[in-house]
This record gives C-alpha cells, sequence and structure tokens, in this order.
C-alpha cells in the first residue's frame, strides 16, 4: 500500500477514539476529582476535602464487606464456572444422540438480562409460595427464608450467576476441546495411560489458552456483578450482600455521597486492574511455558 | 460391552438432569405467567389452561408494551454505529501495524479495563450537563462507547484474516481509502458482523447499569427498567411479574434460537483471542 493512503487509513478511527475519550476518559478523570471532593451528587457547589473519602474508605466496615463480597462473587463465580463449564465440554464431546439439544439448553440462560434471572430466582426463594420452600414442606421440613440470611444471599448469589453464565465456559472448552488433535489421544492409548492420565498430560496442557480466556472472562464478570444482586437482594439484609458496584450505586442515590461514591468507583477500577493483570500475566506465562 | 450398555444409560440420564437444572428458571416463568393469580397451586405445577390476562396486565399496566418499543430503538440504533463505527477503526488497526497504531490498540485495550462504575457517577452528571439523560441519544452513545472495543477487536482480527491483494487492485485502480473500505472491505465483514451484532446486541438488550443512572423518567423505560419497577411496585402480583419477565426474554431466546450457531462462533472468536 502507498504510504499515502496507509496515513489516510488511521482517520478511520477518530470516531471511535473520540467516543472513548469524551465518555470514559474524560468521566474517568472527573471521577478521581470527584473523589477528593464532598459532592453530593446534585449541588452547584462542592468543596475539595483531600483525602477525607479515601481514609473514610478504610476505615468504613461496609466497604470492608463489600470488597470482600467482590471477591467472593469474582473468585467463587470463576472457580464454579470453569469446573462445571470443563466438565460439561468434556461430557458434550462424547458422542451422542442429542447432545446439541444439551448444548442448547446449558447456553440459552446467557440470552436472559441477569436482572431478570435475579427476578425469576425471587419466584424460587421467596418465603411464601417460593418453589423451593414448597419442596421443603412436602418433605416435611420448616419453610426458610433464605435471601434474609446474608451467607446464604451470597452462596445464592454466586450459585445463580455460575449456573446462569456456566455455558459461555462451556463453549469456550468445548472449542479448545476440538481443537486437539485426535492422534495425541492414540498416542497416548497405546503407551497404556489411563483416562486421569490423558486429562492430565495431553488434555489440561493443550486446554491452557482456553482455560486462559475463560478465567480471566468469569473473573472480570463477577467482580463486576450489579444487576443480579440489585435483584436478588439490593445488597441487603444491611450492607450484608453489597458488592463494591452496587456500594457505589447505594453511596450515590440513597446516601447522596457522589464523592464518596467516586472514591470507591476509583478503588474498585484499581483493584480489577490489579487482579486483571496479575492473572493474565500468570497465564502468559503458564501458556509459554507448556509450549 | 455391558459395560458401554450402562454408560448409555447413565449418559442420558446425566443429561436430563442438566436439561432440567438449566431449563428450570424458564419453565417456572412460563407456568407462572399462565396461570390465573386465583390459582393457588404450587409454582412447580404447570397450569392446565391458557390464562392470557397476566400478558395483557404486564404490557399494559406495566409498561411493558412502550419498554419493548424503547428498548427496540435503543438497541437498534447502537447495534448500528456499534458496527459502523467499530468495523472503521479495526481497519487501520489491522492493516496499518505502525507504532503509533499499536499505542491506540493498547489505549483500546486500557479503555475496556475500566468498568462502569468506577465512571458511572461522573458520567451521570456529565450526561445531565450537555442533556443526556433520559434521552435516547444519551443512553445509545453511552451502549455504544462501551461495546465498541468489543467490536474493534472482533472485527480487527477477522480483517488481519484476509488477503490484502484485493485492496492493491483496488488502489491501483485508483481507489481512495473510504471507497476502498466501504466498496472493498465491508462486503467481505458479512459473518464477523453477525457476530458482532449478536453479542453486544445482547448486551444492549439486557443492559440495566447503565439505563438505571441515564433513564430516569418513566416514559423512557427500558425492558429492565419496567421490570424492576414491575417487581418493586407490584410485587403482590407474581402472575404479572412473572408475566413481563417473560415478554423481557422472549425476543432473545427466540432469535437465539434461530441463530444458535452464531452465537456460539461468536462467543467463541471474542473470548480466544
Amino acid at each position: 500500500m502507498k504510504k499515502q493512503h496507509r496515513a489516510m487509513i488511521n482517520l478511520f478511527y477518530v470516531p471511535a477514539i473520540i467516543l472513548f475519550v469524551v465518555f470514559v476518559v474524560y468521566p474517568f478523570l472527573q471521577g478521581i476529582r470527584l473523589s477528593f471532593t464532598n459532592w453530593n451528587g446534585y449541588s452547584q457547589t462542592m468543596k475539595y476535602v483531600g483525602l477525607k473519602n479515601y481514609i473514610r474508605l478504610f476505615q468504613d466496615a461496609n466497604v470492608k464487606t463489600a470488597l470482600i463480597n467482590t471477591l467472593i462473587y469474582g473468585i467463587m463465580s470463576t472457580v464454579i464456572q470453569n469446573i462445571l463449564g470443563l466438565a460439561y465440554a468434556l461430557f458434550l464431546n462424547i458422542n451422542f444422540k442429542g447432545r446439541t439439544v444439551v448444548r442448547t439448553i446449558i447456553y440459552m440462560p446467557v440470552m436472559i438480562a441477569p436482572l431478570i434471572m435475579g427476578y425469576i430466582m425471587y419466584f424460587f426463594f421467596q418465603y411464601d409460595g417460593g418453589a423451593i420452600n414448597d419442596i421443603l414442606i412436602a418433605l416435611g421440613m420448616e419453610p426458610a427464608d433464605l435471601l434474609v440470611n446474608s451467607g446464604a444471599a451470597i452462596a445464592i448469589i454466586v450459585i445463580v450467576n455460575s449456573i446462569q453464565f456456566v455455558g459461555v465456559a462451556m463453549v469456550i472448552y468445548l472449542a479448545g476441546l476440538q481443537n486437539i488433535p485426535a492422534m495425541y489421544y492414540e498416542a497416548a492409548m497405546l503407551d497404556g495411560a489411563t483416562f486421569w492420565d490423558r486429562f492430565k498430560h495431553v488434555t489440561l496442557p493443550l486446554l491452557m489458552p482456553a482455560i486462559s480466556s475463560s478465567t480471566i472472562l468469569n473473573l472480570i464478570g463477577g467482580l463486576k456483578l450489579f444487576d443480579l444482586i440489585m435483584a436478588l437482594t439490593s445488597g441487603g439484609p444491611g450492607f450484608s450482600t453489597h458488592s463494591l458496584s452496587t456500594l457505589v450505586t447505594n453511596q450515590y442515590f440513597s446516601a447522596q455521597s457522589a464523592g464518596y461514591a467516586s472514591a470507591i468507583g476509583i478503588v474498585s477500577f484499581l483493584l480489577i486492574m490489579v487482579i486483571s493483570n496479575v492473572v493474565t500475566g500468570y497465564f502468559d506465562k503458564k501458556e509459554v511455558d507448556t509450549q | 460391552m455391558k459395560n458401554k450398555k450402562a454408560f448409555g444409560i447413565w449418559k442420558y440420564l446425566l443429561a436430563l438432569i442438566i436439561i432440567v437444572l438449566h431449563f428450570v428458571p424458564i419453565y417456572m416463568v412460563i407456568a407462572i405467567t399462565f396461570k390465573s393469580p386465583y390459582d393457588h397451586s404450587s409454582r412447580w405445577i404447570f397450569p392446565g389452561y391458557v390464562y392470557l390476562k397476566n400478558i395483557q396486565t404486564a404490557l399494559e399496566r406495566g409498561g411493558m408494551l412502550m419498554a419493548l418499543k424503547n428498548t427496540v430503538i435503543i438497541s437498534a440504533v447502537a447495534i448500528l454505529f456499534i458496527v459502523v463505527i467499530g468495523a472503521m477503526a479495526a481497519y487501520p488497526l489491522a492493516r496499518n501495524k505502525s507504532r503509533m497504531n499499536h499505542l491506540v490498540r493498547g489505549f483500546i485495550m486500557g479503555v475496556m479495563m475500566i468498568p462502569p462504575l468506577s465512571i458511572l457517577v461522573p458520567l451521570y452528571s456529565f450526561m445531565a450537563k450537555i442533556g443526556g439523560i433520559n434521552s435516547y441519544w444519551g443512553i445509545i452513545i453511552t451502549l455504544v462507547t462501551f461495546q465498541l472495543p468489543t467490536s474493534i477487536f472482533l472485527f480487527s482480527s477477522f480483517i488481519s484474516s484476509i488477503p490484502v491483494a484485493l485492496e492493491e487492485a483496488a488502489a491501483i485502480d485508483g481507489c481512495g481509502p473510504f471507497q476502498t473500505f466501504f466498496r472493498i472491505i465491508m462486503p467481505q465483514l458479512k459473518p464477523v458482523t453477525a457476530s458482532v451484532i449478536i453479542i453486544t446486541g445482547v448486551n444492549c438488550w439486557n443492559n440495566y447499569q447503565f439505563a438505571l443512572y441515564l433513564l430516569q423518567s418513566p416514559k423512557i423505560k427500558t425492558v429492565t427498567l419496567a421490570i424492576a419497577s414491575f417487581f418493586s411496585a407490584d410485587a403482590s402480583n407474581v402472575n404479572g411479574a412473572a408475566a413481563a419477565a417473560f415478554l423481557g426474554i422472549l425476543p432473545l431466546i427466540l432469535v437465539f434460537l434461530f441463530l444458535q450457531k452464531y452465537f456460539i462462533q461468536g462467543m467463541v472468536d471474542s473470548a480466544i483471542k
């Protein structure tokens, strides 16, 4: 291509860059500025308060809970989705009649808005007339109000999120499995390798790119979890099931501390950034090692 | 041989358990949607009749009809821009691998890392200043911006895989860069465009976080907002709420069942780079 032509085509990304600068970078910088103020979110005036919001943040028990919950949502969802997704992929990689139907049904909930999925779960976990309690009563047990118990509510949020999106991990692993040449397995069989040997020494190492994509995707999704929590508990009882993203919304709309909400937003950004960089770095090194 | 046969039955049993586990939420929505509010049987029991009044309630009183209309408009316009701006931005990144473009690519990846939650507060106040709250364009521009990185990466890895020969021939024939892009490149992008539309479209349709901040007037509710207010305002009307949820998920489920291949291919392409 001619040099002039090459320079000209760079104009094509200008619209995208403008959008990023105006609607992501500029608000992000504004967010850093707001995090040093006491702005309430609507008034014309605000005062710079220095590091006050950040100091408050490190002493705030609700932030600590939200931080721990965010890590639980992120890590536990990632673990469940990857183990279950890989198990499903191994199962559906066997040739049997109707396996495409199974794949369709597993993937279908990915289409449902997480918010709506949360409300649907309400039909199951509601105290009065909830589908789970119908079963408990039929079995002669006491009905349970699971969503007001913070431990149970956190577990429910993790499980619902994992089951809803396990289809994503499954299709990534299925694609990965289909890329493994059959001759590797044949060679391993000739050497008398057991199922477990083959899994450990052929399948897992060759699935490394799929494992890394799926882990990073699920981890970032889990750390950003918002809609499902809003639908199931709105962060309650108290502040016990809040994640950092629902806490930002709570501090902004309900507590009207926009400056403080911005500070939580900035800290969340740093947290997600560090975690995903560490994980990406780990997998990049691992992929090189296995090659 | 005997072992194999046993595995056969075990396989179908396992398949059945998996199907039940993943289909039960959708089953529950359908069962409650078509059940009369006066029917107090367990939610597990499918009604032996078809009761359509809940759907009517959701559409009219719950505002789902308006919400569906708003969501269709917002998603369709957003998708159009996501595809056009995304494909355009991908072209130089795939074809002109200069040092500057390497930096641009890094910048876009950095943008991708910023979670919505860390900019929502300032974005809201900025949108309020420029009059973008409660408007179609405010939510559309936000959705477009946040879906663009996915679109750019899918398009640029696809463009990298098409041979340059055609473009070079076009350049020799005197085609300018704009003509080359719209006449030569765009027509070749059909398969990956399907993936981009599907992946970003689902995110636009299902979005709640941006809509919650940017659309606060009841007149411009999207599907997720309408369902959220239905559930919080009318919590006693379980059947109406289920009908609203049913209407909200039906369009995407139907599209998925017809275009499944593209959904799965698109997901795999966007995950594995």
